[in-house]
């Protein structure tokens, strides 16, 4: 039997997925899992947020094939340049995409997590652009170490409450936005950021980041042997795998953050170590207590410090069609440097994960591998500079 | 039992949230018996979580001293099979929480320590149809769902459909110790008893003092205190002495 890799009518991929919130939420989430498939469809709203991808962001961004690095790496490797979208990162593509919805959806506000600080600039962006007030939650701990995106926010109008909550990171910041949400649940329109989160969430993400693959298939002649992207959440992974899914002969990968080594507990690996269950209100694999108490992760990368994963992401796991490694901070610092002397492209932590892949895999010549450079590293100089070889 | 509290009641009904393991892990059976002796009518034993998406900053923290403190499902189980209460109960938790436990085993843990009903608020009525009603039935226990003013009323309906001991409405649309004010339910409430449902309601949120619970009983079986009770023994030094003085407030004695 074909494996269906995409969601079903009740919103589950397989056994993940779904939309487990509180009665609170529900009208909310009940009016986007009605609407959004309608809306985002449309003639008029696929002209508008096409309009914008290109003379906005910037899109398409280049499939850049990288010289140097085939060169030292021994095969073809291009990158995806999402870095060089306005903003700095993929992450405007579904904040763009969202706000064009809330607009429809006559909503007056907007709410935001954010862990790097590149969806809160994303999301700001968007609605200095429409004129929308926003309010981003960020976790004390991410706003001391991504300084220059906060200032970023600061700067396009949006209001930044800090999380003091739990780990202080991502995790927390999502549990806040999610309050707001439910304390707000008329004029507020949630903007998350990554394919997690009560259907339809993950699949309107995962719609909105496809662009990705999309011109990926239009640039590169033939397929590519291999598709390596970094995991968090993973919505730019899937935004680099959605149009490959069902192409079994291109070899996916999806990289997590190992943090200081998946045996240390000071780890963002939750495919590799987490169990099945629910988090910010979707059924996926998480780290988690045998209690079901969340375990706070760690990475060095607040893009990737998460204790969950999209749920197609599980279901991708699951059904192996994708294959998830992880890296750890040290091999991640280690590729940034060796990308921004090779190439002269700074990259952002989260997106040197997927760089540092190439160090673990086995690589023929006949390779024709792509790397969604997800974002740039600006907003990590200060982590990074410490670093220098 | 639930359901003879709800047909014998001559007054209000008056429900107390606690957070198990909290402010000590082993509170729990003296604030049970404490409750009891105070005259209050049922509880509501909270299961703390790492991260309580409904609750205010009142209820995370005490759960976050009780997860501190060591508590654990298997541990709140044995601590009520420890406890001489007799007072009715319903546990409150994330469906997570009971997920890993495994919905089995907390059903018939439930049932042998009469635990009548559960409230698992971000457990969807369709995904409890389909997997979970069976096991649920099987041991005799009840689900609570909830209503919230931004419900539709074919919707509680529905739910009023599902529901067979008590509906918990929410009375605003917010977290949990919110302190909105109760008489901004007003128009809700009223809506609500007008609708002459099959199951009695208790009201829950925004009600920390006796004028709140006064207001909300007018048009409810009863009403639902959590974050203010919870605040009430924060801080405390002795716990029995703060928990009757509480009580005392809602339901001063004649």
């Amino acid at each position: 039997m074909k494996e269906n890799y995409n969601v079903n009518q009740e919103g589950f991929y397989g056994e993940y997925g779904g939309a487990f919130v509180p009665e609170m939420l529900y009208p909310n989430v009940e009016e986007l899992q009605k609407s959004y498939l309608g809306i985002i469809q449309s003639a008029d709203f696929q002209e508008e947020l096409n309009q914008l991808l290109q003379d906005y962001v910037g899109r398409p961004t280049p499939l850049y094939f990288a010289k140097r690095l085939s060169e030292h790496y021994g095969a073809k490797i291009y990158l995806k340049r999402e870095d060089l979208c306005h903003t700095g990162a993929h992450k405007i593509n579904n904040a763009l995409g969202q706000i064009l919805l809330a607009k429809r959806l006559n909503k007056t506000r907007i709410i935001a997590e954010t862990g790097a600080g590149q969806h809160g600039v994303a999301t700001a962006t968007a609605c200095a652009l429409m004129g929308i007030e926003c309010c981003i939650f960020m976790g004390a701990k991410d706003i001391e170490r991504q300084a220059p995106n906060v200032a970023r926010m600061k700067m396009l109008g949006a209001e930044i409450v800090p999380v003091h909550s739990g780990s202080k990171t991502l995790k927390d910041a999502t549990n806040e936005a999610i309050r707001d949400w439910i304390n707000n649940p008329v004029d507020t329109h949630y903007i998350i950021g990554s394919v997690v989160g009560p259907h339809p969430y993950p699949d309107m993400v995962a719609r909105f980041q496809a662009i990705i693959s999309k011109e990926i298939k239009k640039q590169i002649d033939g397929n590519p042997t291999h598709i390596i992207a970094c995991i968090g959440g993973g919505s730019n992974a899937i935004g680099a795998f959605y149009h490959y899914l069902e192409e079994q002969n291109v070899q996916l990968i999806g990289v997590e953050a190992a943090g200081l080594g998946i045996e240390t507990g000071q780890t963002a690996a939750t495919l590799a170590l987490g169990t099945q269950g629910i988090i910010h209100a979707c059924m996926t694999t998480l780290l988690q207590t045998i209690d079901g108490q969340i375990i706070e992760p760690y990475s060095i990368s607040a893009g990737l410090d998460y204790p969950g994963v999209g749920p197609q992401h599980a279901h991708l796991h699951k059904t192996k069609r994708v294959h998830y490694a992880s890296v750890t901070d040290k091999e991640a610092i280690k590729a940034a440097h060796f990308l921004s002397r090779t190439e002269g492209i700074i990259p952002a932590l989260e997106s040197s994960h997927a760089l540092a892949y190439l160090d673990k895999m086995e690589i023929k010549s006949t390779d024709k591998i792509v790397i969604n450079l997800s974002g740039r590293g600006d907003k990590d100089l200060e982590t990074l500079i410490k670093t220098l070889p | 039992m639930l359901i003879d509290l709800f047909k014998n009641r001559t007054t209000p009904l008056l429900n107390i949230y606690f957070t198990a393991g909290f402010p000590q892990l082993d509170s729990m059976p003296k604030v049970l018996k404490t409750l009891e002796e105070a005259g209050v009518d049922m509880v509501e034993i909270g299961m703390p979580y790492s991260d309580p998406l409904s609750d205010g900053p009142t209820i995370q923290k005490s759960s976050e001293i009780a997860i501190r403190n060591g508590i654990t499902t298997d541990l709140i189980f044995e601590q009520l099979s420890e406890s001489s209460s007799k007072i009715p109960k319903v546990m409150m938790g994330y469906f997570n929480a009971v997920y890993q436990y495994g919905v089995e085993k907390f059903c018939k843990n439930c049932q042998k320590n009469n635990i009548e009903g559960v409230i698992l608020p971000d457990l969807p009525i369709p995904v409890y149809l389909e997997k979970y009603k069976v096991i649920f039935e099987q041991y005799g226990i009840t689900p609570i769902f909830l209503i919230t003013p931004e419900t539709s009323e074919e919707r509680i309906r529905y739910i009023d459909d599902c529901s067979s001991t008590f509906i918990y409405a929410v009375s605003s649309s917010s977290t949990t110790g919110k302190g909105t004010g109760i008489k901004s339910a007003e128009a809700y409430l009223e809506r609500l008893q007008a609708m002459q449902l099959k199951n009695p309601i208790l009201v829950g949120f925004n009600i920390s003092t006796k004028e709140d619970f006064d207001f909300a009983t007018q048009y409810a079986a009863g009403g639902i205190i959590g974050s203010a009770f919870i605040k009430s023994i924060n801080e405390t030094q002795d716990l029995e002495k703060d928990i009757q003085l509480f009580i005392q407030s809602i339901r001063p004695k004649i």
